[in-house]
This record gives C-alpha cells, sequence and structure tokens, in this order.
C-alpha cells in the first residue's frame, strides 16, 4: 500500500531560526496518525509545512504529486483539509456560511448540499444554531464547526492541529469518536496533532514523536501507548 | 449589525526598531556632524538656507517618528502644530518684539499643551480613525488662522512678515550662516534628547503601547498618560521646529501650513525608515529636493515625476533609509572580514 | 422649522455624492483593511475617460459601460503591478503608495485634459425634481443609483459565492486560504470593484461639481468621513453616513454664525471626530473586540 504522505529531509524555518530537521515520515492511506511531543517540539510546525505556511526545505509528496512550490490554496485544492490551531472559524458568518466555506471550491452544488446535511448529522448542535453567528459559539463547537468545515471539502487527507485544546474532556472523547467513524466510513486519512496524548494514542493507528524539530520515535500506537520510557520521557505519563 | 467583530491583535501596524538600531554607529553620527558643522563653510548662502530648512523638516519628521514609529499613533496633523509654533514665534517677535531665541522654547510649550490636549480625545482612536481626526485638524488650520477674529494678531490672509536677525556678537558671519549653525544646535540638542527618550522608561512605555496596547495597560503602563504625552512631546518639537522654519522663511502665512504639508512630513518619516530617528534627515531631504528634481525633469508631469520616484522608492526600500543603512553596514561588515 | 426641513433636503442631496464616494471606499476597506487615498484620483481619471469617449461620439449609456468595464480592468491592473508588490511591506509604505498614486494620477490627467474646467452631461436631466426647488433630477437620480448600487452590493455579497470567499479573505485571510481561496485574486477583484463603483461616483458627481482635475478632492474628503462615521465595515453605513455628512455640512453652513465656505469642511470633519470619540467603530460598524 503506497503512502499517501511522504515526507522527506523536511526542515523548516521561522525567518533564521530552523524549526524542523532533517523529518522524515509517511501517512499509510485510510489510517489515523498522531503526532505527539511537548510544547514547542514542532508539530504545529510540520502541519504548516505541509500546507506551505512556513519556509521549507525538502520534499513533501501528496500522492506522489510533489507538494513543493505551490501555495497553500493549491495545495487545499488537492485534497487537503486543515484544522488549524485555535479553529480559525469565520466568526463573523454564520454557521452555514462556514460550512460552505469549506467547499467553496466544489462545483457540485447539490453535493455541497447533501454534505452540509451530513454535516448536521454527524455535529447535531451545527444544525441547531446554523444561522447564529460562529464567532458566538462554545469553544466545543467552534471545533466541531471547524471539523465539519474540513469535511466539506471532501478531503483525502486532513490534518488536526491540537483540536482537544481548550476543550472539556467529554466533548473531546464525543469529537474523537466521530473523528474514527469520518476515518473509517469516508476513508479520509488524518493526521492529528495532540498534547494530550492519552486520547490520542486510543484513536490513532500509528504515532510518531517529535522533540525539538527531530522524530525521535515512531511505531504503532499500541507500541508508544505501551512503552513506559517513551511515555514517561516523552509524553509526561 | 450589532454583533461583535473579533480581531486578534496580530501584527502591530508599526512595526518595531531595535533598541540598538535607534541610532547611527559613533563613527557614523561623528562622520554626518562634521559634514553638518563645515559644509557652510563652502556653499552660498541659499544653500545654506536650504541646509537650514532640512534641519527644520527634519525636526519635523523626528517629531513625527517619535509619535508614529515610538508610540504607534498615526498623525496626518502635524502641519497643525507646524503652524501653531511658526505662528507663536511670528507673533512674539512682530508684536511683542521677543528675541528670535525666545520664542522658541514658548513656541515648544504651547505646541505641547496644544498636541497634549489634542490627544486626549484622540485617546479612544487609532488607526484610520485617528488618521481622519488629525487630518481633520490639519484641514482646520489654515482656515483658523483666516480667522477675522485673530486677524489682527495673524495678518489674516496675508500672513506676517518675520524679521531675520543678524548674528549676534558682532560674528562675521551672514545671516543665513548664523541660523543654520543657531538650528543646528537646536537640533542636535533635540536628536540627542529624543534618542534618550526612547531609550528610557518613557520611551519603552510607548514602544510597549506601539506594539500592544492592551498588553501594556495590563502590565501597568498608564496608557493614557503615555498616549497623550507622546503627543504633546511630538507637537512640541514641531511647534519649535515651526519656530525655526518662520524665521529661516521669513514670513508665516495660512496657506503655508496646509495639509500638504502633514502629507510631506508623513512621505519623510515612511523614506526615512519608520521610528528611525536618523533616517529622519533623510526623510527631510527627499521632500524638500526630489520636488525639485522632479521639476527639472518635466515640469508638466513634475508631480507624477515625484510620484514614481517615491513608487521606486518604496519598491527598493519599502522600510526607507533604515534598510539602506543595514544593508550598507552588512556590507561592510563582510568588507572587514575579507 | 421650514428652513431647517428645507436645509436637511438639501443636505441629503449633496449627501448622495458623499454616499456614492463613500462606498467604494468601503469597498476598498473591506478587500484590503485599508483607505486608499488614490480612490477619488482613479475615479476622477475614469469620469474624464467616459467624457474623452462622449467626445469621440460614443452615446452617455456607452460610455457610461465602457468606462466600468475600463475602471474595473485598471483598478486590478493598479493592484497587480504596484501594490501586489508591496502586500508585504509595513502599512505605512503602502500608504506612501497610494499618496504617490494619487499624485500620478492627478499628474497624468491635468497634462491629457488640462485644469479648464468642463461640463459633464447628466441622464436625469437637472428640473426640479417633482417641482420641488431644492432637489433636481440629477440628485433624485444620484440618490437612486446609490441606493440601486447598495441593493447590488448586498445581494453579491450575502448571496454569491465569489462574495462569500471576498468577506471570507478580508475577515480571516489565512482560514480563507485553508479552504482554497485564492486570497491574493481576491484583493485584485476588490480593487476592481472599488476602481468601478468609483468610476460611477465619479460619472455622477461630475455634472453637480464640473469636470475637472482636482473635482475629486473635497469629495474624497467628505465621502472619507462618511465612510468612517457609517463604519467601514458597513456599505449601508456608507450611504447613512454620506447623507448624514451632506446634512451637517449644509446645517453647520446654515446655523453656526461665522463659518464661511472654508470653515464648513473642518466643522464637519471636527462633529464627526466627535461621534467617534462616542462610537469609536462608527454608526453601524461592529465594535471591534480584540483578543490579546
Amino acid at each position: 500500500m503506497t503512502a499517501l504522505l511522504n515526507i522527506k529531509a523536511l526542515n523548516a524555518y521561522y525567518g533564521q531560526v530552523q524549526a524542523l530537521h532533517g523529518l522524515q515520515f509517511d501517512l499509510r492511506r485510510g489510517s489515523v496518525t498522531t503526532l505527539l511531543g511537548a510544547n514547542g517540539a514542532g508539530k504545529t510546525t510540520t502541519l504548516r509545512a505541509i500546507c506551505n505556511m512556513v519556509r521549507t526545505t525538502g520534499a513533501i509528496e501528496f500522492d506522489g504529486a510533489p507538494l513543493s512550490g505551490r501555495s497553500t490554496e493549491n495545495i487545499v485544492r488537492l485534497g487537503i483539509a486543515h484544522v488549524p490551531q485555535g479553529r480559525g472559524t469565520f466568526t463573523t458568518m454564520t454557521v452555514e456560511e462556514n460550512l460552505q466555506l469549506g467547499a467553496i471550491t466544489r462545483g457540485d452544488k447539490v453535493g455541497v448540499v447533501a454534505d452540509i446535511e451530513r454535516m448536521y448529522e454527524h455535529f447535531p448542535v451545527l444544525k441547531q444554531r446554523y444561522s447564529q453567528q460562529a464567532g458566538t459559539l462554545s469553544g466545543g463547537e467552534q471545533q466541531m464547526l471547524a471539523v465539519a468545515r474540513a469535511l466539506m471539502l471532501r478531503p483525502r487527507l486532513m490534518l488536526l492541529d491540537e483540536p482537544s485544546f481548550g476543550l472539556a474532556p467529554l466533548i473531546v472523547r464525543d469529537l474523537f469518536k466521530i473523528l474514527g467513524k469520518i476515518n473509517r466510513e469516508d476513508k479520509v486519512t488524518i493526521l492529528v496533532v495532540e498534547q494530550n496524548a492519552q486520547l490520542a494514542l486510543e484513536l490513532a493507528d500509528h504515532a510518531y514523536v517529535i522533540e525539538t524539530g527531530r522524530i525521535v520515535m515512531s511505531g504503532t500506537a499500541d507500541e508508544i501507548a505501551n512503552n513506559e520510557d517513551v511515555r514517561k520521557s516523552y509524553l509526561g505519563y | 449589525m450589532s454583533a461583535v467583530q473579533e480581531a486578534v491583535t496580530d501584527a502591530p501596524a508599526v512595526e518595531a526598531v531595535p533598541k540598538r538600531a535607534l541610532t547611527l554607529g559613533t563613527g557614523t553620527s561623528l562622520t554626518v556632524l562634521a559634514a553638518l558643522i563645515l559644509a557652510p563653510l563652502f556653499v552660498k548662502n541659499f544653500i545654506i538656507f536650504q541646509m537650514t530648512m532640512l534641519l527644520v523638516y527634519g525636526l519635523a519628521v523626528l517629531a513625527l517618528n517619535i509619535l508614529t514609529g515610538g508610540s504607534g499613533q498615526f498623525s496626518l496633523g502635524q502641519s497643525a502644530f507646524y503652524a501653531v509654533g511658526a505662528y507663536t514665534s511670528a507673533i512674539l517677535m512682530e508684536h511683542a518684539g521677543m528675541n528670535y531665541a525666545l520664542t522658541l522654547p514658548i513656541a515648544g510649550l504651547i505646541c505641547f499643551i496644544f498636541g497634549f490636549l489634542f490627544g486626549l480625545p484622540a485617546l479612544r482612536l487609532s488607526g484610520v480613525y485617528l488618521a481622519l481626526a488629525t487630518f481633520a485638524l490639519a484641514t482646520a488650520m489654515p482656515q483658523l488662522l483666516k480667522l477675522g477674529y485673530v486677524e489682527h494678531w495673524t495678518g489674516g490672509v496675508q500672513g506676517l512678515v518675520v524679521t531675520k536677525p543678524d548674528a549676534p556678537f558682532g560674528l562675521p558671519m551672514s545671516q543665513d550662516m548664523w541660523l543654520y549653525y543657531f538650528t543646528l544646535v537646536i537640533t542636535i540638542a533635540i536628536y540627542v534628547f529624543s534618542v534618550n527618550l526612547l531609550r528610557s522608561r518613557s520611551g519603552r512605555a510607548f514602544m510597549a503601547i506601539r506594539d500592544n496596547e492592551i498588553a501594556a495597560s495590563a502590565m501597568g503602563v498608564d496608557v493614557a498618560l503615555y498616549k497623550t504625552l507622546a503627543f504633546g512631546v511630538s507637537a512640541g518639537i514641531t511647534g519649535v521646529a515651526g519656530g525655526l522654519g518662520a524665521i529661516a522663511v521669513q514670513f508665516v502665512a495660512p496657506d503655508g501650513y496646509t495639509i500638504a504639508l502633514a502629507i510631506q512630513l508623513f512621505v519623510g518619516m515612511v523614506i526615512g525608515g519608520v521610528g528611525w530617528l536618523p533616517g529622519s534627515i533623510v526623510g527631510s531631504a527627499f521632500i524638500i529636493f526630489v520636488p525639485n528634481i522632479a521639476e527639472g525633469i518635466s515640469k508638466g508631469l513634475s508631480y507624477a515625476v515625484f510620484g514614481v520616484i517615491l513608487f521606486l522608492v518604496i519598491f527598493l526600500v519599502p522600510h526607507g533609509a533604515r534598510q539602506v543603512a543595514l544593508i550598507a553596514q552588512h556590507l561592510l561588515g563582510k568588507l572587514k572580514k575579507s | 422649522m421650514e428652513l431647517f426641513t428645507n436645509q436637511v433636503l438639501a443636505g441629503i442631496a449633496t449627501g448622495a455624492i458623499y454616499a456614492c464616494m463613500a462606498l467604494a471606499l468601503v469597498m476598498i476597506y473591506q478587500a484590503i483593511d485599508h483607505l486608499n487615498f488614490a480612490q477619488g484620483e482613479m475615479a476622477m481619471f475614469s469620469t474624464f475617460v467616459s467624457w474623452q469617449l462622449m467626445q469621440w461620439g460614443v452615446p452617455y449609456w456607452g460610455a457610461f459601460l465602457l468606462t466600468l468595464a475600463f475602471s474595473f480592468a485598471g483598478g486590478i491592473v493598479i493592484e497587480r503591478t504596484l501594490f501586489k508588490p508591496l502586500a508585504k511591506a509595513p502599512i505605512l509604505t503602502n500608504v506612501a503608495g497610494f499618496i504617490a498614486l494619487f499624485a500620478i494620477i492627478n499628474s497624468v490627467a491635468g497634462l491629457i485634459w488640462d485644469f479648464t474646467i468642463k461640463q459633464y452631461p447628466t441622464p436625469f436631466g437637472s428640473s426640479p425634481f417633482l417641482g420641488s426647488q431644492l432637489i433636481s433630477t440629477h440628485q433624485a437620480g444620484m440618490i437612486g443609483v446609490t441606493v440601486l448600487l447598495l441593493i447590488a452590493l448586498y445581494i453579491f455579497f450575502r448571496f454569491t459565492r465569489i462574495g462569500l470567499a471576498m468577506r471570507a479573505a478580508a475577515s480571516v485571510p489565512e482560514s480563507a486560504r485553508l479552504v482554497g481561496i485564492n486570497t491574493s485574486w481576491m484583493i485584485a477583484l476588490g480593487w476592481g470593484m472599488a476602481a468601478a463603483i468609483g468610476s460611477i461616483a465619479g460619472m455622477l458627481i461630475a455634472p453637480v461639481v464640473f469636470l475637472e482635475p482636482n473635482m475629486m478632492g473635497g469629495v474624497l474628503i467628505y465621502g472619507f468621513a462618511a465612510a468612517v462615521l457609517g463604519g467601514l465595515t458597513s456599505p449601508f453605513g456608507a450611504v447613512i453616513g454620506g447623507f448624514l455628512v451632506g446634512i451637517v455640512e449644509n446645517l453647520a453652513g446654515t446655523y453656526i454664525p461665522g463659518v464661511g465656505n472654508e470653515l464648513k469642511l473642518p466643522i464637519a470633519l471636527a462633529l464627526i471626530v466627535t461621534v467617534l470619540v462616542v462610537k469609536p467603530a462608527g454608526l453601524f460598524g461592529r465594535p471591534i473586540v480584540k483578543r490579546v
């Protein structure tokens, strides 16, 4: 099974500061992978690098097509949806407009309308608030909206940056259940960056641990979860 | 329509200049100083007059740099303070017979108060809104100066003629040369004062406000005090510049202080490098000499040529003279290594 | 009382000019988050182009449409060549760019068409509107066109896909890119639309203030004031702001002693600034809540 996403020798820079050093990893089609590590380790930078939101050298291939040199919006159009840190909600627009924006690059009006209904099935609370200004939603609701918006793209790969941030544990559990469902039913490959390692490892098939811009550990989620040394040194529990 | 729009305070509208880079290095400063001191000895009186105006506008741009580059407040109204300073000096000299040198601190003080008072209502405004308010001030000033009520003092539309002073103690130099050195001393004093102000606690307060007003306030900076103080100081220095300008040009008239002047000072600040005090004189040189050059190139299209030159400069060095200085420093560093 | 109502009505009539200009300014503000000082000069240049077309025999509405297309394209070209390179430069540098653009357009227009005042036709005629001495048919036409423009813009932003994309790009550019919107082209489109709206404003205003390169100076300032008063994020506010500015200007001139033509502007601006001190986001603008 070929990799959907292939990252080789990836370096990323913020100005003169190098944030990622020779990163290398794959994402298998249909898998859920989690990228773990402490604050500032380079997890967010990795996601941003995939979408060309930060200066990089190295090779990133998505389904065989190289991503270097493409603008962020063109990378998205290839089928990569990115739910950024802080959700990036269009706060001044309604919930439904946010969903429509997720599908703005699609041409099939009928399909878009059908997908919006599906999102409302996944996330009933969004249906309740469909005409409300997105900025007035709670943190958890905005997170669900962000995920739904990403799904409106009908992406092949979904990148999530700390979806659990600032959310109550029960809500996070619900969210991760839905993510699992989406992965299985819609065959969406998922890469989720998390500080909350425990929950992420329950959801994921594979895991990578990143520290100061380098991958220091990789394996199946079970291996990583059961490895006490790794947990204590890198994941803090 | 009553819903709230959220804005994350991301990049500040005015970017910071690192404190180290606030001034030129010692070597460069001394060279520039030497040039400024020696140049008048070799040129004609008219050029000396132009050099005086160079310093005068340099002061005005410096003042704007403190306000915008320092405390992050936009102002398109500096021409109003310049005008008040100019008229204060003129009125004191011609109606009260005061010595020209004494009029300057008074002009500065009056403008400081004026600026401080203007800063009070301006506290609630920022960005585009503050720009509009200062713009209003600048457009109002020439009209206020023409008002019938004050015509006795201001001379109405025709303005006032100002007597140029002779060199004191019978020194053997022309009026222009004396006035130049007098202006130079004041300019250096104000420059040193400004650099120290920006390096002091007050300066840090200004810059904290510029970079993130909410955070500054949360840290205990008295935002209201420092914002109005910045306006006051900036207006005061501009007032002194106005006074010097009035003496150098030998007259004051309402239409000499229109919004066009305010816009020129703004352009001067951008060309010099926002917040970089030494750049003020480069900005001043731009606004004095480039229009002349433009007119030389094409009389009918002089304004357009000015615009084209301005575009070229901001394309090549969007951060103004400071960027040029940094590049030069970089190159010199490379030369030294090899 | 009758004088008061008359002055208010007259103010609304002149205010239509400012409302139109303010719409163009709000349009550009929506796209690029700042105000373009050269908007007035661009409108003036477009109006001259339409005048020139009519001099060459093109009938009024033909010239109107051609000018609209020319302005739209021109706005995009100016943005792509002059301001896209400045996208990463500081805002103040961009403002210097607007000033430079102002200088260039003003000067070139003066060179091509010189500074003598020219008559400019109106499609609405200038007889009294419904018999009123205060509003001419042209002024009524101006108000009508402005309101139509406002409705058209509302429909565009609320109900079209590209309108939604533009709003998104202006509101949260990074998120807009993450849904696949080319935010750079949204800005160009914003410029094009602002230029087109400005050209309509110019062609409506010229019959009243007469066509010459400096005709937009005063109008631009009032247009700014109107846009700011209305709240820069609200096209509806811009139009209301325009009418209010017209009314304030007229009332100031009538009721405040010693206010000749020269002081009308500063007083109008002063009153607007007073409003802003009380309501910093303008009358219809959304108060901006800043997260640190």
